[in-house]
Parts: C-alpha cells; structure tokens; sequence
C-alpha cells in the first residue's frame, strides 16, 4: 500500500504536464476532469495510505522509500526518496482534501477564463510541488519542492497577466521568498559541509552527536533555515508579499496563500525539529518572530477594507501563531493549527470568491453590506469561517488548536508571560477583525442587489469545508474538558512531546481567558460596526486615529522602508550604470587611441619646409642633448 | 584517428558549403550533414569510452615541427568530451536558427560557422601549448567575421572591440608559454610545447605566478571575467543569432576549460595563491553581470550580461579545487550553454518577427505567442536557477563546493541567486506579460519548436538526471582535487600572504 | 705650406651646413632648396676630409666619394621631381604641392 505513496505527487504532476502539452486543444470539460481528477485521485491514494497508516502502522511509525538518484557527486548523493511519518501524513491529507475541494470549486469559478487549461495546469503544478515538499526524504528534494511552490505561487498571482499591477505582485512575491530561499540554500551548503548528508533523518541523527547544545554552528543552521521559512510563510520581516500577492485569483488565494504553500515554512521547522532544540536561541527567535507577525498583522487586518487583504494578514496573523507554536515546543500544536486553519481560511476565502462574485467583483467591504439575506448559504459558511477564525469557544476548531498554543506558549518551559500575553491580545485582535468582516459584508444595509446564487461545485466544497471548521476541533480537546488526545496521540510519533510545568487549575483559568479574549473582540466589532456604526468612522476622523489607521493599513510601513532603502536604490543604481561604467575606461582608452592619432595626423601639413623644419630643429635637439648631458 | 575526424568533418563541410553556397539550401544542409556525422562520433566516443577510471580515453601525437618540440598532439578526456558533444549540439542549432535569418552570402557564413565549431573542438583537445594557441586563434577570426559581416547595426564596432580584447589577451599567453617552454629547457634541456613533459616543471613562485597570469590572460577574456567582460554584451548583442549562441555556449567556455586544463595543472600554486582573487572577481561577476542585466532595455543584451553573472558561478566553482564545485562547473557550463543558447535562439526569433530588440516595445506576448512564451519562462526559470534544471543542479555543486572554502563567497554568490530572479522575472515581464503591444507576433514554425524543444529536453534531463555527464567527467575533476590538495600542502610562499593581505 | 689647423675646416663645414639650413627652410623655391641641401651635403663631405686629414687616414675620402654619387644620385632624382612638379602645377613653390597632409 504505501509503495503507492509515489502517485501522490505524481498524478498532478502527470495532470500538469498533460495539460500544459495539449491543454489549448481539449475542451473544458475534459479540462476539468483532467485537472481536478488528477488531485482528486491523488487524494484519494493519500486516503489510502492515511487510512493504513493508521489502521496498521508501518515500523515505528515511519516508512522510507527511495526512488532514484538525483545525483552522486563526491560524496552528495541525495536521492529522489520519500520518507512518510505521522507529520508528513497529516500534511498529505490536508493538502491534498482541501487542494481537491478547491479544485473543484474553481472549475465553476474560473469556468468562464480564458485561461481554463492554463490555470489547472498551474494548480497541479502547484499539488504536485506542495507534497514533493512534505514528502522529500532529503532537503534537496524538499528544496525542489520548496521552489517548485513557489514558481506555482508566482505564475498564479500574475494569472492574469494584462494587468502590470498582478505581474508586479507575482515578481514581488517570488523576490521576497527568493530572499529567504538563498538562506536557505546557504543553510543547506552548511548542514552538508558539517554532516555529510542532507537526509532529513540522518541530519536529525547525527546534528546531537556532532554539535553540542547550542553550539555557534546549529544556531546559524537554524536560523538560515529560518529565514527560508520566515519567506515561505511571510513573516516578519518577509511577510510583505502576501497582501499583494492577493491578486491572483481567489482560489490560488485560498489553496496557495492560507491554506498550503504558506505553511511551508512551518512544516520545515517542525520537520527540523531536532535542529531547532540544539538551538534554544534559534527556537526562541522562532516563537518571538510568531509573536511579533501575529501581533502585526492583527492589527494590519482590522483597518483593511479589501475583504481579500483583509483575509491575507489574517492568514500572516495565524502563521504567526504556528511559528509562536514551534518555538515553545508545540510543535503538534502548531500542526494542529495548521490543519484548523487550512480549513477554515480555505472556506473563508472561497466563500470570499462568491461573495465577491456576487457583488460583481468589488472587493472594497465598506461597499458591500446586507449580504445575508441575499446570498445566506454564503453567510453561513463565512460565519462558521469567520467563528472558527476567531476561535469562537468550545464549538469551533480553531479554538481548540489556538488554545493547545497558547497552553504551551504559558506552561512549556520554552514559554513565558509575554510570549502568552502576546497571544491573548492577538485573539482579541483576530476575534475583533474576523466578525468585523462578518458584520461589513453581510450586516447593516445591502449597498449592492445582486441575485447570484452559486453553483454545486461552489456550494458543496463551502459546506464540506464548513463541518470541518467546526468538528475537527474535537479530536484533541484540553485535558481538564476531556481525554480526547486523538490528534497529539498521532503525531507524537513523528514530533517530540513537549514538556508541560502547570497544572490543571491553571489550564482551566487560561482557557477561561483566551475564551473571553475572542468574546472581547467580537463585541468590540459589534459595537463598532452594528451598534455604534458612527464610533469607528469618528475615531477615524481624528488626527491620531487616521494616522494609526493608515499606518496599519500599509503594513506597519515596512514595504516603504523596503522600496526606499532596497528596491529604489538598486534600481536607480542599476539604471544609471546601465551602460556599464566599467566600459567607460575602455573606451577612454580608445578615445584616448583616437585623439592621438587625429594629433599627430595634424603634424603632417603636406608642406615640405615644415619637415625640414621639423628634421632641423629634431637634429639641434639632438645635439644640444648630447652636448649638454 | 576519430579525433582528428571530429575537427576534419566540420571544417571540410564548411569548405564544401562555401565552395556550393551558391544555392542556399545545399550550404545548409550540407553543414547539418557534417555535424550530424560529427555527432555520430561524439555518440561513439561517449558510449565506447568503457572503463572510465582512465582519465585520457583516446590520443593522437605525432611530430608537427621537431625543431622547436612542437607535436600534433589530440587527447580526450572526459571534460573534453562533454564539452565536445556541447559544441556539436549548439553547432546544430546554431545552424538551424540561421535556416530563414542568414540570407546573405549563406555558403561564407556557414564556412566561419563550422570553422568556428572545428576550432573549439580542437581547443577541447590539443595537448601540445602550440597547437592549442592555433586552435584559440582559428576560432577567433571566423567568429570576428561571423561577427562584423552578418550582424545588426553596431557590428563592426563589436567586432573590433571582440577582435582586439580576445586577441591582446591571447598575445599574453603566448608570452607564457614561450616563456614556459624556455624555462623547461633551461632546467631539462629539452625544449617542447607537450602538455605532459611541461607539468611539473619546476617554479619559482613569482615565474609560476607570472607565467599563470599570462594563461589568465586569454582565459579570463573569454571567461570572461569581471572587468575584462565588456567586449562580451556588445559582441553577443550585435552578433546574429547562431552567432550569439556559439559565443555564449561555447567560447565562454574555453576561457573556463582553459583554467582546468592548462592553469591549474602547470601552476598549482600560483592557482592557489590566486584563488581569493578569483573569488572575490567571480562574485563581483555574479551580482554586477545580474544587476547589470536587470538595467538593460536591449532585450539581447539583458541575456547577454546574464552570461557574466553565470560565468561568475564558473569561476569560483573552479577556483574552490573540489571535486564537487569542479562537477559543479562542468554542469554549470553545459546548462549556461543550452539554456542561454536558447534564450538567444528566442530573442532571434523575437527580433526576426518585430524587427526589434527594445524591451520598451515588446508586452503581452504571452497571449500572442504562448508556446514561444512558455519555452521563454522555462529557460528564464533554468537562468535564475529553478530547482529541476540543469543551472540548478550545477549552482548548487558549485556553491556546496565553495562553502567549505569560503564561507563569505557562498553567502554573497547565493544572493546572486535572488539577483538573477530579479531579471529574469523583470524579462518575462516587460516581454511576455503586462497589456498586448500593437506587434503581431506569429507563434513558433515546427522548425523553431524542434529547437527549443530539443533544449528544453537537454536542460531538464540533465536537471533531474545529471550523473551520466557527472560519470564522464568523474574521473578528470578527481585527478584535479587530489593534485590540487598535494599542491596546497607545498604552498608557504610570500606571494600567498601579500595577496591574501590584499583580499581580506 | 703648413696644413690649417683642422678646427678652421670644421667651422667653415659648420658655417656652411648652416648656411644650407637656413637656406633650406627660407627659400620657396624648389630648385634653390635643392641647391641648400647640396651645400648641406657638401659641408659634411667637407667635414669627413677634414676629419680625414686630421687623422692621416684615407677614410674620410672614401666618405667624400660615397658623398658625391649619392648626391648625384639624390640630384638626378630631385630634378626629375622638380621636373614632374613643374609640369602639374607650373610653378616652382614648394608650398603648393602639399596636398598630401594627415
């Protein structure tokens, strides 16, 4: 059965190759069969393998294969190996379900493009990309992965490619990763240098016996991959692609930037773990990182009006509690979230593709309005969404993993105050800006009439998305609400158990907390936009207010210290040495040869008294040398 | 005897199509034809090398001029011969591209062209200093015509300036060995240009550093090397197409070949003295050839100075000793040829259709032509380095070569990385996507598809699969790391500190 | 008749080379520059019998005669120049034919 595992990547890979040789000759139909049957079937082998993985776990919970060489140079031998545990199942599973529902939500939404074939091309490109990423036995291969994602990322922001604004988007978006990515690789150059190999398990292996505990050379290991990570899954200070990258289509938004791609760099730490506890300081750069972007990008989120925008800092909010997750030992935790949180940013973004179908292509919130009665499928599901986002208690998946982290940002002793407290304020922040979306798009009155009722294959993979938002909370519950432990259970095969130093007592008194800071945010958004409507545009119209709100509206500035310290310069400098200054010297010399030749060329007069001249004077020169030397 | 043959083919089917270049299409088949036959002994060569723990698969030597120890003398090992069948696959696409480009005086062109392709196979091969040097300069001439009669506007103008810095630094080395030759004599009695005889002649450490920078000379003209790379955007940019390709894929590399064959064998250590400054100049090659690149508006010489950045990457790789940046190079320098290559045969194939290479004129291309479009990404993508390609595979040896070397030169050589994504994504930009330009823009005949086909099949196997090329070369770049690793140990000389006081 | 001291001959020779210098570069016309270069010559001549003498070797004579046939020689060239000229530009002035500048 798991032999089979080579089919998960393939088949999109197979999907896209297909399409991309004979996609403009087939019809949409076939197209649609082509490109959301490949991921579907890839799902359903994942399904396969997931459910014997479980029912009848291989040896020790984990199984390698190895395909073929990649190469075999001088001792770099990295091979095309998968290598499957509990970690790399769940990764399967979530992205090749969630890939597939949104496969198939955008052969209705993309079903009037000009870019049919071109776009299912790209998507498959991207699934099969994503899971040689969980998969890879080897950084290298996972390298392959890790940029094929990113090309995927690229190509689908800049989809629509007329629009200079979109191609800019999708540039930026891969220079930034591509910044993290050469970390990354330096990273790589290091482990090899200093292990001998860049199989993730024989580095995990060795890094203890070669390196002592925070040892200079494994901390910079693992920052470099943390940097690589830091671009993947923009955060701070990388995390200024992702808002733009916005502009691709909303189910690349949806599958690539909150529910899969993005969270790459959190699969890659969580894969390294081994590294990052030789690296206290490396581990806790990551938890202080997740920290600072969660904070960031909550409050970027609240001031937003573009539902989309608004959606992206949320997801950079949510990775930032992921990464805050990794750094304090949670690291199942920080997979639980991942997995909620593909789930409910899925459906909050397809559901955003309807709505913003729906309102003809606006995507400005404050002129939406009144949804609910219009489109109420829709409002449902951006409800349970949005509940699940905020981490509304007890009944929403999200909640249930957000607390599983900030348990451990309290009680690991990787943790601290601070680390916690930034996390509470960070729920208040996501509870305030997930129902104020709610409350913009589908409360007060409707600016917009529209009668769009969306299809079956939009519908279906909402409500799907929908009950998992909601139930797949409940396999891992705190220890004081139940013993239900399905989850962690499951991946402390792959993932080391984290040390826990309190009690039940204060499990209870912390979830009292981090369930009335999500219940603050959601009546501060109540006030300020169903009760009090005038409340936020008052505050927005004093001077601090509106300086506040445009500061967080453009990401906290750090695009303007980008552009003006980085991009500008290097373009202005660029620019102005276009012709290349180095030239200039060459042809000084050549200008140089020139003049002297027009000189001389000038002493040659044609008269002979001239020469003579010229001779007479040369030979009393001479002389008068010779005499007085 | 085969050889010989591989250089003697070429250049008889460049007599033939010159001497019947009267009707076009005979000149141009029969060149197809004679590099087809080349192929099939480069095909003979690779597949009956068998054992390839011998480092030298066949040779050829017999006397040339006795008097001053000059001997015909033809060896292959296998760096020569990846680098041969590289020559021989641009040489056929070089001929192909020129089928509807070149419609001037066909038979004279392909006569420099196969020229050209004769004299850099025989610069893989010639063992003797002489007849290398005659070699470098047989490819020279053909191309300063290929050049100066069938390029765009400014050729002469890039002609001379290709003519004059190729040529000043060829007058260096053969300065060196002259002065090589003379040096052994005096120590052996026995005056020879051979190959084998000169290795290990003994060196003072400022005549071996001299007489190595005197090799450097030609190499780093045609490598070429930061500084000494201006000759190289105006000569690519105002050459046509095959012309660009031939330079960019293959007479680069002879700069680099050079630097493994004859630099770092003869003088080890002076190799290793220089090495921080080769570092230091192929990183500053790497980021100023890409942000060079990136400011450009002339479409072909953006993937010009792209080349510079490359060969950057070539010259550390070498510089590092190891075997596994040494690896690195070889595929580094196979995958720059096939993939800029056929960025050129693009741009020729852009310019042909909209008579124009100004970036400022292009846009939207892709719903235009998306096949054209496609390959184009593809082969931008294998330029900055995308993981599946063959660029990727040799950037990656290279670097996790040089790391343990200098770590400094990694880290600066990997933002070249993030460097070259920044013109190559700005390329795709201005030409293929952003709103349509008025330009109509026909897609690729069966002709052009099969061209870049066939690259793109090159590049991506090579990226996925590089080990037969790896195997060949194996045994050459081995040799090279351990006599390098014997020379180090002998290295203590004044030289090494004053440098080394320079760099850091 | 006691021999002149040698300086005596090698003034004259100096004063003579220089009358033919000036003479050289003042005169226009081409026959009477070519007649400054012979005095020119002549003054050298002049110096190698001078130079001859001094020394008692037979010398400077040889150098008189190797002189003279290339003056002759120098002459019948020249004249068949100044010939050619003349037919072109019917004038003898050197400044006219020169045409032939950088």
């Amino acid at each position: 059965m798991f032999k089979l595992i080579w089919l998960v990547p393939a088949l999109p890979l197979f999907g896209f190759l297909f399409l991309t040789v004979l996609g403009s000759r087939l019809s949409k139909p076939a197209i649609s069969y082509i490109g959301a049957g490949s991921v579907g079937l890839s799902a359903l082998v994942t399904a396969a393998i997931a459910y014997s993985f479980i029912t009848s776990p291989p040896d020790d919970y984990r199984i390698a294969f190895i395909f073929a060489d990649w190469m075999n140079v001088a001792g770099f031998n990295p091979k095309f190996g998968i290598y499957l545990d509990a970690l790399a199942v769940v990764m399967i599973v979530v992205i090749t379900f969630v890939g597939f529902l949104i496969h198939v939500y955008s052969t209705e939404y993309m079903g009037d493009d000009d870019g049919y074939a071109r776009f299912f091309a790209y998507m498959n490109l991207f699934m099969s990309s994503m899971l040689i990423l969980v998969l890879a036995d080897n950084l290298l291969f996972l390298y392959l992965g890790w940029e094929g994602v990113g090309l995927s990322s690229y190509l689908l922001i800049g989809f629509w490619y007329t629009d200079p604004e979109n191609d800019k988007a999708a540039i930026k978006a891969f220079l930034v990763t591509r910044v993290g990515d050469a970390a990354f690789a330096v990273g790589l150059f290091l482990l090899f240098f200093h292990l001998g190999t860049l199989n993730i398990q024989e580095i995990l292996l060795n890094a203890p016996q070669v390196w002592a505990m925070g040892s200079f050379v494994a901390t910079a290991a693992a920052l470099l991959l943390l940097v690589g990570a830091v671009g993947k899954s923009a955060q701070l200070p990388l995390q200024v692609w992702l808002p733009d990258a916005m502009a691709g289509p909303t189910p690349v938004s949806a599958l690539i930037h909150a529910a899969t791609m993005v969270t790459a760099g959190v699969y890659l730490i969580a894969r390294m773990n081994g590294l990052y506890i030789l690296a206290p300081i490396a581990q806790s750069f990551v938890a202080y990182i997740g920290m600072f972007t969660l904070l960031l990008a909550g409050f970027s989120a609240i001031v937003q009006t573009d539902l989309k925008r608004a959606l992206a800092y949320s997801t950079i909010s949510q990775i930032g509690y992921m990464f805050l997750a990794l750094g304090v030992d949670a690291w199942s935790g920080a997979l639980f979230h991942f997995a909620n949180h593909a789930f409910f940013k899925a459906l909050l973004f397809l559901a955003a593709g309807a709505i913003i179908n729906s309102v003809h292509h606006e995507q400005d919130m404050l002129k939406m309005g009144g949804l609910r009665k219009q489109i109420p499928l829709v409002f449902w599901v951006f409800l349970i969404g949005a509940s699940a986002l905020a981490a509304l208690p007890f009944i929403t998946n999200g909640f249930y993993s957000k607390d599983l982290i900030l348990w451990h940002a309290w009680a690991s002793p990787k943790g601290n105050v601070l680390l916690w407290a930034g996390g509470i304020i960070g729920a208040v922040l996501t509870g305030l800006y997930a129902y104020r979306m709610v409350f913009l798009v589908f409360f007060g009155e409707a600016k917009i009439v529209t009668d769009y009722k969306p299809g079956p294959a939009i519908s279906i993979p909402l409500v799907i998305l929908a009950f998992f938002s909601i139930f797949s909370g409940f396999i891992q519950m705190p220890e004081v609400l139940g013993q239900t432990q399905l989850f962690t259970e499951f991946t402390h095969t792959a993932l080391p158990v984290s040390r826990i130093l309190s009690g039940h007592t204060t499990e209870a008194v912390l979830i009292i907390i981090a369930s009335a800071a999500s219940l603050i945010g959601l009546y501060i958004a109540y006030k300020a936009y169903i009760k009090d409507p005038q409340l936020a545009v008052n505050l927005l119209k004093t001077s601090p207010g509106s300086a506040l709100n445009n500061f967080f509206f453009h990401g906290w500035g750090f695009d303007f210290v980008y552009y003006t310290f980085i991009v500008d310069p290097f373009t202005h400098l660029a620019r102005a040495g276009k012709n290349d200054v180095i030239d200039y010297f060459y042809q000084g010399i050549a200008y140089v040869m020139r003049k002297a030749n027009y000189l001389f060329g000038e002493i040659q007069t044609g008269n002979i008294r001239n020469y003579a001249m010229g001779l007479i004077f040369g030979a009393l020169l001479t002389v008068a040398a010779l005499v007085f030397s | 005897m085969i050889l010989i043959l591989l250089i003697v083919v070429p250049f008889l089917a460049g007599l033939l199509a010159w001497a019947f270049g009267k009707k076009a299409s005979f000149a141009r088949w029969i060149s197809l034809v004679g590099l087809a036959i080349d192929t099939l002994l480069v095909a003979i060569l690779w597949f009956g090398a068998g054992n390839s723990n011998d480092v030298w698969l066949r040779s050829v030597n017999f006397a040339w001029i006795p008097q001053f120890g000059i001997s015909f003398h033809l060896a292959l090992d296998g760096l020569g011969l990846v680098l041969i069948a590289l020559s021989v696959f641009l040489g056929i696409i070089s001929v192909a591209v020129s089928w509807t480009e070149i419609q001037d005086r066909v038979g004279f062109f392909h006569f420099n062209l196969l020229t050209v392709v004769a004299g850099i196979i025989g610069v893989f091969m010639a063992l003797d200093l002489i007849l290398f040097y005659f070699f470098w300069e047989i490819m020279l001439v053909p191309m300063y015509f290929l050049i100066a009669i069938w390029g765009h506007e400014n050729r002469l103008y890039a002609a001379v300036k290709f003519f004059l810095f190729t040529q000043i630094g060829s007058l260096f080395m053969l300065f060196a060995m002259v002065g090589l030759a003379f040096i052994h004599y005096q120590s052996t009695g026995l005056f020879t240009f051979d190959y084998f005889k000169l290795l290990g002649t003994p060196l003072t450490p400022r005549i071996s550093l001299l007489l190595a920078l005197g090799f450097l000379g030609a190499f780093a003209v045609k490598l070429p090397i930061f500084l000494l790379h201006t000759w190289l955007p105006d000569a690519h940019t105002e050459a046509p197409t095959a012309g660009s390709v031939i330079l960019a894929g293959l007479l680069l590399k002879t700069g680099a070949y050079g630097i493994i064959r004859f630099v770092l064998p003869l003088f080890p250590g002076a190799s290793i003295d220089l090495a921080p400054v080769a570092m230091l100049f192929g990183v500053l090659g790497i980021i100023y050839g890409a942000a060079m690149a990136f400011a450009q508006t002339d479409l072909k010489r953006l993937v010009a100075y792209s080349s510079v950045s490359h060969l950057g990457f070539v010259l550390i790789g070498i510089f590092a000793f190891n075997e596994l940046a040494l690896q690195g190079t070889v595929l580094q320098m196979v995958a720059h040829g096939v993939s800029t290559g056929a960025l050129f045969v693009l741009v020729g194939m852009i310019q042909e259709r909209i008579h124009t290479r100004d970036m400022g004129q292009m846009g939207g291309f892709w719903g235009k032509a998306p096949v054209l479009a496609g390959f184009a990404m593809l082969f931008a993508l294998a330029s900055l380095g995308l993981p599946g390609t063959a660029n990727f595979a040799g950037e990656f040896l290279i670097l996790a070569g040089v790391y343990p070397v200098s770590v400094k030169t990694t880290a600066f050589a990997a933002a070249g990385l993030v460097f070259s994504a920044v013109y190559c994504l700005w390329m795709m930009y201005k030409v293929f996507f952003g709103p349509s330009s008025k330009e109509t823009l026909p897609d690729l005949s069966l002709r052009e598809l099969s061209i870049v086909f066939i690259s793109a099949v090159v590049i991506i196997w090579i990226g996925v699969h590089p080990q037969p090329i790896l195997n060949k070369t194996a045994a050459v770049m081995k040799n090279t790391q351990s006599n390098m690793a014997a020379a180090h140990h002998e290295n203590t000389l004044e030289t090494r500190f004053v440098l080394n006081k320079l760099i850091r | 008749m006691p021999a002149p001291p040698f300086e005596y001959g090698l003034i004259v020779a100096g004063i003579l080379f220089g009358i033919g210098a000036v003479g050289l570069l003042v005169r226009k016309n081409i026959i009477f520059m070519l007649m400054s270069i012979e005095i020119m010559l002549n003054s050298a001549a002049l110096a190698f019998i001078v130079a001859g003498s001094r020394w008692g070797k037979a010398d400077g004579q040889v150098m008189f005669i190797f002189i003279l046939t290339m003056a002759a020689a120098e002459l019948a060239v020249g004249l068949a120049l100044v010939l050619q000229l003349y037919n072109t530009f019917r004038s003898l002035d050197s400044d006219i034919p020169s045409r032939m500048r950088g």
